[in-house]
């Protein structure tokens, strides 16, 4: 399945930016199940100093500083993906045959006792995944709404797979109940969020167990309602977690929607919160306020 | 034991009396090490040059010394912001006048152990930033670096010169029982107290002199030459000399006053984040001349404070994209980004295992036992030993833990277990020392208290150097355990001392080395240009404040006296226009109600929560002081301090009398006197002085000319006592009466205070001033400099013309209608020019953060 991607922000600021910095994460991460076969990215007024480079989770990620003054910016990524549904590249030590479906499911605990200190080196790097980050700090009740899910004996993907659907059912999907800056236990109280603060919950309770999770931000296809046309541009960024499995690697769980991300999930960049993915993130001098419109849009080039 | 040597020492000396021994109640602690004496009560050898001078002091002599210690800095402004203190940023630094005093030979040791720590945590760091091999294969916990908030992902990879990250590295030490130094915490992120050290230094040195020159005590000199020449050396282009600049916090930061110090005593320009600039990949400093290049960083900064960009996001102190730039290698910070991991007491346990594989050494110098809850057979002896074990946070993390100084309550050590259980990875414990005991002068005698010692130590070369001394701190009580100046403790002076005598070190260049002369010092920073500007024209007002309030309170009087109301409404219309008296407006009603007056003019000197106060004009200049602190003299500083304190401790009194008020107006006018004394002598015609002398002016300008104005609104503007009391606050009535010696007239008072250029208290002058400080402005505002000349040559012109009337001077029965407009004009265009000056130099924006918008 092959998409062209477009992704679009546009700041207008209320008074002149004299100089501005930013950091972005636009172009896709290049996984076993996913390639980016093109990418372009630009910036309008042109950029004084422009660097690419990889970040310290493999997410391509490009500064740029604007030194001439400006009162609007503008950032527009363009990208092809193709999603495999076998992976093209063999993920490390993997048996899997699809993504997401195991032939054996390991133990919760087993896996919990596999990041038990001293960890063996083949896992040092999901291991990173299993702190606390500035947005996602595991608590003791957290680990208490987690429980239900992990019983004794039960397997790693079954277990999340039942948390999965158990923050869909708790948790009010509702745009107003949250900002960027709401503090998970306020989410947990509320029982709302967005899809960024369900990727957070999952990610806090699975820490809170003691298991690797960590943020995937990307796109994901929209249907339009039967009958009618696609409209462009009406798409969003989302967010989802991954959980890392031995033997799989790491495995994606979107709890805004239920579902185990396949086809129509596209990667962008991970991290272990949203503030390590942020897409377009900068410091400006000057400016006063601002507004911000996103636009994404999202294009299947293949016949359903 | 008993201190039976110490007494033969008092008996040594006939002269002293013996309830005057300040001795007598030296006692060891029974389980401590003692400093001074050893088991068998004898004073040990390196303090016996020491004891042979105190040991011939009275308890008077001592003291003596010590208030003179206080008293030095106390002029020096040495000052420690204890952030729970009110006194806030006043609170002057605590010092012991008893110098800590260390064996030559130990140190020796001491200081082989430390050049050995200071390289295992250099690669430590390094490893850690790097390839992580240390990591891999097992030797370091990988939960210890990726648990860490001091971990900083963005700085991973990022490449220094030599492979340095510790420039600048500070151990805390303490000697238990048997006389072993142990390290209990290792400073990596910004090791402070240097520069306390160095000011202790000054301070001891000059209290006990002979003792001083005696011992042959090591210089501290030497060691900050070592940190000059390792900072020039890490610039990156070698043809010129580097650009190096220290990176404050601002003076809120409790050692404000050591950064301001030290970046004095190295040259160096001391900077906040806004003073510099990003562009084209390299660090820029924003002057009034516009951008120069910075090539070092010395930062005072936490380091995940320095980009908001790629670091936390929720702090403006650091500069935006400056990770990008020291990624391209084109700025070195010091310390690096990222060193902040090491200050983790858990790697301590670490450290004896990585030093054998690292460096293929024994760790020299032992860290006090401890004991990481991230590794399972720690947390379990840690679990089982809560009781008698000091339990911290392992990083930096704004959890609380039950006050240490107490013993656990059993249901605080069932919540702490639960804690540990839960995220072992965040508890680190430490064994509890029995600190040595050093003596001390508290209250008028010689007593011991628990002691530590911080050292510094600077990269040289590919090792380190170390600074003969340090900074010792005593506990505040006998059976103290922690050591902290934030609870209280005391400074001391460290003394290494030498056998044979020392090499003087002197910071000054030596007269070989080529240096380029130069006259200018025209490169400030935008931001002290502005700072400048305002503690001119905040002295001004408080001089102007000041002398209206005395003139007013030496015309009232309690009994109404019909005649003094039109002579002081103008004064106090002036006060109003000027937003420091708004129900002067009407001051007939004040008339009915004296008491209500007197008040209300005390509010006006005393009251710090009134707007435009007295009071609050010297607080804002006394914070303004501070924010130049490291670009004015002590004497400076010193008088404006002491502003400060007539008018706090005048307020505090129960009863203030009009007469009180009067002397202290007087004080505080003489107190800036000296300042502007030091302005005009001391400072150098260079852009600071400039900016200030234009505040100034200006002020000056406002404040006279309202008063003209007010007295050609008033009924009887040829009213004599009012002209007297004009004269008065324009401080000209000795030259008014050398020149008329009559009853003054409307026209000779206007001649004098608003258009004599001669007289630096009129009008006329401070525009002429103004207009001459806006010829020799920097270039680099070309269309506000040219619209503020502009605006001050019409109202020159405008004044001029006034002034030349019908037959080329005022005289009597000349219209004062062109003169009053004239005045006017300049008063409405003075504003304008404090703005324009503002606009073309100080026009530092507000930074703000874009891009956090919420994923649906």
């Amino acid at each position: 399945m092959t998409f062209a991607i477009t992704h679009q922000t546009v700041y207008e600021y209320e008074a002149p930016v004299a100089v501005s910095h930013h950091v972005a994460r636009l172009e896709p991460l290049s996984s076993p199940f996913q390639s980016c076969g093109r990418f372009e990215l630009d910036i309008l007024p042109a950029p004084g100093l422009r660097k690419v480079h990889s970040d310290y989770f493999g997410n391509r990620l490009c500064f740029f500083a604007i030194q001439e003054s400006h009162s609007r910016l503008e950032v527009t990524a363009r990208s092809l993906v193709t999603r495999h549904s076998i992976p093209t590249l063999p993920a490390p030590a993997s048996p899997v045959e699809t993504e997401g479906k195991m032939e054996t499911d390991t133990p919760w605990e087993q896996v919990l006792e596999m990041f038990r200190d001293p960890v063996s080196p083949q896992v040092v790097d999901p291991y990173q995944y299993i702190f606390d980050s500035p947005q996602v700090r595991a608590s003791m009740e957290l680990a208490d709404y987690a429980l239900p899910s992990f019983s004794g004996g039960c397997g790693l993907m079954e277990a999340v797979r039942d948390l999965n659907r158990r923050i869909f059912e708790d948790f009010k999907y509702d745009v107003k109940a949250t900002t960027v800056a709401t503090p998970l236990e306020e989410v947990l109280a509320k029982r709302r969020g967005v899809c960024q603060d369900f990727a957070h919950l999952g990610i806090a309770c699975l820490r809170s167990m003691g298991l690797p999770a960590r943020y995937v931000s990307g796109y994901l296809r929209t249907h339009p309602p039967r009958g009618k046309p696609r409209l462009v541009g009406a798409d969003a960024s989302h967010a989802w977690f991954s959980v890392f499995c031995p033997g799989s690697g790491w495995l994606d769980f979107d709890p805004t929607n239920n579902l185990q991300p396949g086809l129509e999930h596209i990667t962008v960049a991970v991290g272990r919160d949203f503030g390590d993915v942020s897409p377009v993130a900068g410091i400006v001098t000057g400016g006063g306020s601002h507004v911000v419109k996103v636009s994404v849009d999202v294009e299947p080039l293949d016949k359903p | 034991m008993s201190p039976s040597k110490l007494q033969n020492q008092r008996s040594n000396n006939p002269e002293n009396p013996p309830h005057a021994n300040p001795w007598a109640d030296y006692e060891t602690h029974p389980q401590a090490y003692d400093e001074l004496l050893d088991a068998d009560g004898g004073v040990r050898p390196h303090y016996v040059r020491l004891m042979d001078a105190l040991g011939r002091f009275t308890a008077a002599e001592m003291k003596h010394r010590q208030e003179t210690c206080l008293r030095f800095i106390q002029e020096q402004g040495i000052a420690y912001h204890v952030y729970s203190d009110p006194r806030g940023m006043e609170r002057p630094w605590q010092l012991d006048p008893l110098p800590f005093v260390l064996d030559p030979v130990e140190w020796r040791r001491l200081e082989q152990g430390l050049i050995q720590r200071a390289v295992l945590l250099n690669r430590i760091i390094a490893d850690c930033h790097g390839n992580q091999d240390l990591i891999r294969s097992g030797w370091l916990s990988p939960a210890l670096v990726f648990a860490q908030p001091d971990f900083l992902r963005p700085c991973h990879g990022i490449r220094q010169p030599q492979n340095r990250y510790l420039h600048f590295y500070a151990a805390d030490l303490s000697r238990s029982p048997d006389g072993q130094w142990w390290v209990v915490s290792d400073r990596t992120q910004i090791p402070t107290g240097a520069g306390y050290a160095l000011a202790n230094r000054l301070v001891c040195s000059r209290i006990f002199p002979e003792s001083f020159r005696d011992n042959n005590v090591h210089r501290l000199a030497g060691f900050f030459r070592k940190v000059q020449a390792a900072m020039s050396g890490l610039a990156a282009d070698s043809s010129e000399p580097g650009k190096v600049v220290m990176l404050t916090p601002g003076p809120h930061n409790e050692t404000f006053f050591e950064q301001a110090y030290l970046a004095r005593y190295l040259g160096y320009m001391l900077v906040e984040g806004q003073d510099l600039t990003v562009r084209n990949n390299c660090v820029y400093l924003k002057t009034l001349n516009g951008l120069e290049r910075v090539d070092v960083i010395l930062r005072r900064v936490d380091d995940d404070f320095c980009d908001p960009l790629e670091l936390r996001n929720d702090s403006m102190l650091g500069v935006p994209g400056l990770v990008e730039v020291v990624r391209a290698g084109r700025v070195i910070v010091a310390n690096a980004l990222g060193s902040g991991l090491l200050q983790s007491p858990a790697f301590m346990s670490f450290l004896p295992g990585l030093c054998r594989h690292l460096l293929n050494e024994d760790l020299r110098l032992p860290s006090v036992a401890t004991w990481w809850c991230g590794q399972k057979k720690a947390q379990k002896f840690v679990l089982e030993n809560l009781d008698r074990l000091l339990i911290k946070p392992a990083f930096r993390t704004r959890m609380s833990l039950p006050d240490p100084e107490k013993r656990l309550a059993e249901g605080e050590k069932a919540e702490l277990r639960r804690k540990i259980a839960f995220d072992p990875d965040l508890f680190v414990a430490q064994e509890r020392v029995q600190l040595a005991h050093a003596p001390c002068w508290e209250q008028g005698r010689f007593v011991g208290r628990p002691v530590g010692l911080r050292v510094y130590l600077v990269a040289d070369g590919d090792s380190y150097s170390v600074m003969p001394g340090g900074l010792a701190r005593v506990a505040p009580a006998a059976n103290g355990q922690f050591i902290s100046m934030q609870r209280g403790s005391c400074s001391k002076d460290t003394w290494v001392i030498s056998p044979t005598p020392v090499e003087e070190f002197t910071l000054l260049h030596s007269p070989l080395q080529n240096v380029e002369l130069r006259r200018t010092g025209n490169n400030i920073p935008s931001r002290l240009a502005d700072n400048f500007f305002w503690l001119g024209r905040y002295a001004e007002r408080a001089d102007a404040t000041a002398r209206l309030l005395r003139s007013t309170l030496l015309r009232f009087s309690p009994e109404p006296v019909g005649g003094s109301l039109p002579v002081l409404a103008p004064l106090l219309q002036t006060l109003a226009s000027q937003g420091q008296m708004e129900h002067a407006i009407r001051p007939e009603s004040w008339f009915c109600r004296p008491e209500a007056f007197e008040a209300e003019l005390f509010a006006v000197i005393f009251d710090a929560n009134r707007a435009g106060s007295l009071r609050q004009t010297v607080d804002h200049l006394q914070r303004l002081a501070m924010l130049v602190r490291d670009r004015t003299s002590n004497d400076m500083w010193r008088v404006l301090n002491q502003l400060g304190e007539e008018l706090t401790s005048n307020a505090k009194k129960s009863v203030v009398l009009m007469g009180d008020a009067g002397s202290v107006l007087s004080q505080v006018l003489l107190g800036l006197a000296a300042f502007h004394g030091l302005a005009r002598e001391n400072m150098t015609r260079a852009q600071a002085w400039r900016f200030l002398d234009m505040g100034l002016r200006l002020e000056r300008a406002i404040y006279l000319g309202s008063l003209l104005d007010g007295v050609l609104q008033t009924p009887d503007p040829e009213n004599p006592s009012l002209l007297e009391a004009v004269l008065e606050v324009a401080d000209s009535s000795i030259t008014y009466r050398s020149r008329y010696n009559l009853i003054p007239s409307l026209p000779s008072i206007l001649d004098l205070v608003l258009l004599d250029d001669k007289n630096p208290r009129s009008v006329l002058f401070q525009m002429e001033q103004l207009a001459k400080h806006f010829d020799r402005l920097p270039r680099d505002a070309e269309e506000s400099v040219a619209s503020g000349r502009k605006l001050l040559r019409n109202d020159l012109a405008a004044l001029r013309q006034a002034g030349s009337g019908e037959q080329g001077c005022l005289g009597p029965g000349s219209s004062m209608e062109p003169v009053g407009l004239a005045l006017r004009q300049t008063l409405n265009d003075l504003p304008r020019v404090s703005d324009l000056i503002a606009a073309g130099y100080f026009a530092h924006s507000t930074i703000s953060r874009t891009g956090r918008e919420q994923a649906p």
